[in-house]
């Protein structure tokens, strides 16, 4: 075991953890752990833009766009956050491009910017070209970008470090505790502050967008440590995933020009969402899109998916605008999207939940403290901005305001702060954690019950729910989790084990998806993306609040979960009906 | 508006008929792990697959349901993260872009690491010294005087430029098959020099001279012999080779 020392500890380097670093480490001694090398993060695959109102192509300005993140949040967005993210979209866009990201540009040279799901002119009179991108890369482009401006401030990196708890002592910060996978040896970092910027947790369901290593690991091990996790149940899923693999098709497409089709070849948004149409947001179009396939106008001989149509785009433009999606037809699918529609389904896309913080970044205990030193950015949060259903763009914008922000108070936290004692046995837990995997004799396999999980995910938790389906999910959770206690491996070396690492994982996708499960069984309306064929409307009396799961152990060390509700910060926007 | 029908080819009635005949394919993969076994060793795997599956769902299955001991890195699985950089039937590609049925799977299908970078276990390559190289061309805009308020203009000209080598994921496919690269630990090989190409080719950038001068050191664009391995072996399509006589252009002539 080692034991190393550094002001900030940030735990993830995607876009969030990258662009904490770059603040942090001007500011203290700071040292990035991640289980991927840098370039390997998730924020690689976005594709369609960030938004910001810069007013390059058409009016536009950051309240329009804070009225539209509210709405397309379903009211459940924190207002004051949301007014945040969007006033400093402009400065985030613009500070990218001075650290060299290569934006698409207009004639006059300036940054392109395109239309997106759910973004509008003036409260949602007709879309608006709110979209920073470069070509459909846009994610790809801010990765790199983030990561060449890592090497230039000489952000220190610890590369496949998986950090497998989090240090408190009397409900401060202390540090991090991490396995190294090249050799096996337990890592324990003393910090004064810690950032969580691990990303997403998508890989509970079968048909994914997100990369095998999206396993909610940050929040998991601080849902463990007693702290709480907030909106579990808004899982956003995107209208256009190829079809069963789930690979994302960005929303940039339909930005473009691209159009939803049913069998009969018909524009069928056009009935959801008559000013919007396929610009309508994500939830509403994956909706539409289940409608279609359930009342017999799916595609295919099993009328199980929709087209994406492009076939009326030049191929000139999809060449200049959507140069990597069109190669994920022909590559995955074997299809010439100049000539052949797209199948496509809704695919699981993103977490609207995870670790409640305030707009500096700081962790929440429960509704109103914060657990000093302890901050979090990016999907793994929920500030929240995103409320009951994301927008398309924004959040390539959260990981850039939010994790600037959290790497900015972190860095000032430590600076103006000692070091907390490390606890006792700091190792202990996640010592007896790999030893139990790696001696274990049990008889159930990894791979079987990540299967069975992503399984009944798909079948009961996802865009349609009803208290039946999730109280499925839930038991089959359980049963789930009973089984993983015997769970073994193949490989007990020290050397890159990975097969030890899906394990751990595994154990953090069934605690989430139980806390997934529980939340929205009891959320009995339907808001965002989350949809209850039961309780099919919105319902602001009981449930205009955000939920806050607490894992609660008994004294025989079983555990349950005890929700809790935290108001909605409303400042300008009283809710409305939701149209587009 | 409405059109009335949408119009079928024959590869989209293939894609969505489905029930694809499964076949069986051996992979055979170069394992090593020197906790276990101080050489490497092939061994067989035998699947039941989709050939119009990726390799990587390949060794998937054989990890989850065969050999959890098999070592790999993954991440996305549809070929923008750069993890899964391998030898496939002795080429370079990434095990996530390669569909089953492009690679003969009526014979045995060879699975081995990537050349040049130390190989720590099975199919992982020590990765260091790829990114090492890549650090030492100063791979981030150089600029001077003060930033404008807001962004710096280019014209879509300029930012076509160099749009080729911005695609670049560092996943060393190029790099490790470099014939060059694998006799000469030295050389920074092909991805180092994409990247310093990405820069120095960006009107916005000032810091050409510094990164031309770092590659015309004698382990620099020099040794590359222009075999085209990397500009076959790039998985996102870029002209690597192009791009370094690109570089070695503006060596000599000092116009970029």
């Amino acid at each position: 075991m080692q034991i190393h020392q550094y002001d900030t500890v940030i735990v993830g380097a995607g876009g969030a953890g990258m662009r904490a670093a770059i603040e942090s480490t001007q500011r203290s001694r700071t040292a990035v752990l991640t289980k991927l090398y840098p370039t390997r993060s998730h924020t690689g695959a976005a594709q369609g833009g960030m938004c910001a109102a810069l007013a390059n192509v058409e009016e536009d300005n950051w309240e329009w766009h804070t009225f539209d993140t509210v709405k397309g949040g379903d009211y459940l967005v924190d207002q004051d956050a949301a007014e945040i993210m969007c006033k400093e979209a402009i400065d985030a866009v613009l500070d990218l491009e001075k650290m060299g990201l290569p934006f698409s540009r207009t004639e006059q040279g300036r940054i392109d910017q395109r239309r997106f799901g759910g973004h509008s002119r003036n409260h949602g009179e007709a879309p608006v070209r709110r979209s920073c991108y470069a070509a459909d890369r846009t994610g790809h482009m801010i990765l790199q970008t983030l990561f060449q401006n890592c090497v230039k401030h000489g952000v220190e990196f610890f590369n496949e470090f998986y950090v497998l708890d989090l240090l408190l002592n009397e409900g401060k910060t202390a540090g991090v505790v991490a396995y190294e996978l090249a050799t096996g040896e337990i890592h324990v970092f003393q910090a004064k502050s810690v950032v969580f910027a691990s990303g997403g947790t998508g890989k509970f369901f079968k048909v994914s967008s997100n990369a095998h290593t999206l396993t909610g690991d940050g929040q998991a091990l601080v849902y463990r440590r007693g702290l709480p996790l907030e909106d579990m149940e808004f899982f956003q899923f995107h209208p256009t995933g190829i079809w069963r693999m789930g690979i994302l098709l960005t929303e940039g497409a339909r930005g473009e020009g691209g159009i939803l089709r049913n069998k009969d070849g018909e524009r069928f948004m056009e009935r959801y969402a008559p000013v919007m149409k396929d610009l309508a947001s994500r939830d509403v179009c994956s909706r539409a899109i289940y409608t279609e396939i359930r009342e017999g106008r799916g595609c295919g001989p099993d009328g199980d998916h929709v087209y994406l149509d492009l076939t009326h785009l030049p191929p000139e433009q999809l060449d200049a605008k959507l140069p990597d999606i069109t190669e994920f037809a022909r590559t995955y699918l074997g299809i010439e999207p100049y000539t052949d529609p797209i199948p496509i389904q809704p695919t699981a896309h993103y977490a609207m939940g995870g670790i409640p913080t305030n707009v500096e970044g700081e962790v929440l205990r429960n509704n109103t403290d914060v657990v000093p030193g302890l901050y979090a950015a990016g999907e793994v949060a929920c500030v929240s901005v995103h409320g009951a259903n994301r927008l398309g763009t924004n959040s390539l914008l959260d990981i850039n305001v939010f994790g600037r922000r959290a790497g900015i108070a972190a860095a000032d936290f430590a600076n103006a702060n000692e070091f907390v004692e490390l606890p006792e046995n700091p190792e202990e837990k996640v010592q007896a954690l790999v030893d139990g995997l790696r001696e274990s004799t049990g008889t159930e396999s990894v791979g079987q019950i990540r299967k069975e999980l992503q399984e009944t995910m798909d079948a009961n938790a996802m865009v349609y729910r009803t208290g039946a389906t999730l109280k499925q999910a839930v038991e089959d959770i359980a049963a789930l989790k009973e089984r993983y206690k015997n769970v073994s491996i193949q490989d007990k070396g020290f050397r890159y084990n990975t097969d030890l690492l899906e394990a751990v994982e595994l154990g953090n996708l069934l605690d989430l998806a139980e806390v997934l499960a529980v939340s929205a069984l009891a959320r009995e309306e339907s808001r965002g993306g989350h949809y209850r064929e039961d309780f099919p409307t919105r319902d602001d009396v009981k449930f205009m609040q955000h939920t806050m799961a607490y894992q609660e152990v008994a004294a025989d060390g079983s555990t349950s979960i005890r929700l809790d509700y935290k108001p909605v910060v409303t400042t300008r926007y009283q809710p409305m009906e939701r149209k587009y | 508006m409405s059109t009335p029908t949408v119009e079928h080819s024959a590869a989209l009635d293939a894609v969505e008929a489905g029930g694809t005949q499964l076949i069986t394919v051996t992979f055979r993969i170069r394992r090593f792990n020197p906790e276990e076994h101080p050489e490497p060793v092939w061994v067989d795997y035998q699947l039941v697959m989709d050939p119009k599956e990726r390799v990587l769902d390949a060794l998937n299955k054989i990890k989850w349901e065969q050999d959890g001991t098999l070592t790999y890195r993954r991440s996305c699985a549809h070929g923008i993260c750069g993890s899964d950089a391998m030898r496939i039937n002795g080429r370079n590609r990434l095990a996530c872009k390669t569909l089953i049925k492009d690679v003969n799977p009526e014979k045995p299908i060879t699975i081995e690491a990537i050349k040049g970078l130390t190989v720590l276990k099975d199919l992982v390559v020590d990765m260091d010294p790829f990114f090492q190289a890549y650090k030492d061309v100063m791979p981030f805009l150089i600029t001077k005087g003060n930033d404008p308020t807001r962004e710096r203009l280019q014209s879509a000209e300029d930012r076509e430029r160099f749009d080729d080598t911005t695609k670049c994921i560092l996943c060393a496919a190029c790099t490790s098959s470099c014939p060059v690269f694998w006799n000469d630990g030295q050389y920074f090989g092909p991805a180092a020099i994409v990247n310093a190409h990405r820069f120095i080719f960006d009107s916005r950038d000032e810091g050409a001279e510094q990164r031309l001068e770092i590659l015309n050191d004698r382990e620099g664009v020099w040794r590359c012999r222009t075999t085209f391995n990397c500009s076959e072996a790039c998985p996102r399509g870029i002209e690597v080779t192009k791009a370094i006589q690109e570089v070695k252009r503006a060596l000599v002539t000092r116009r970029f």
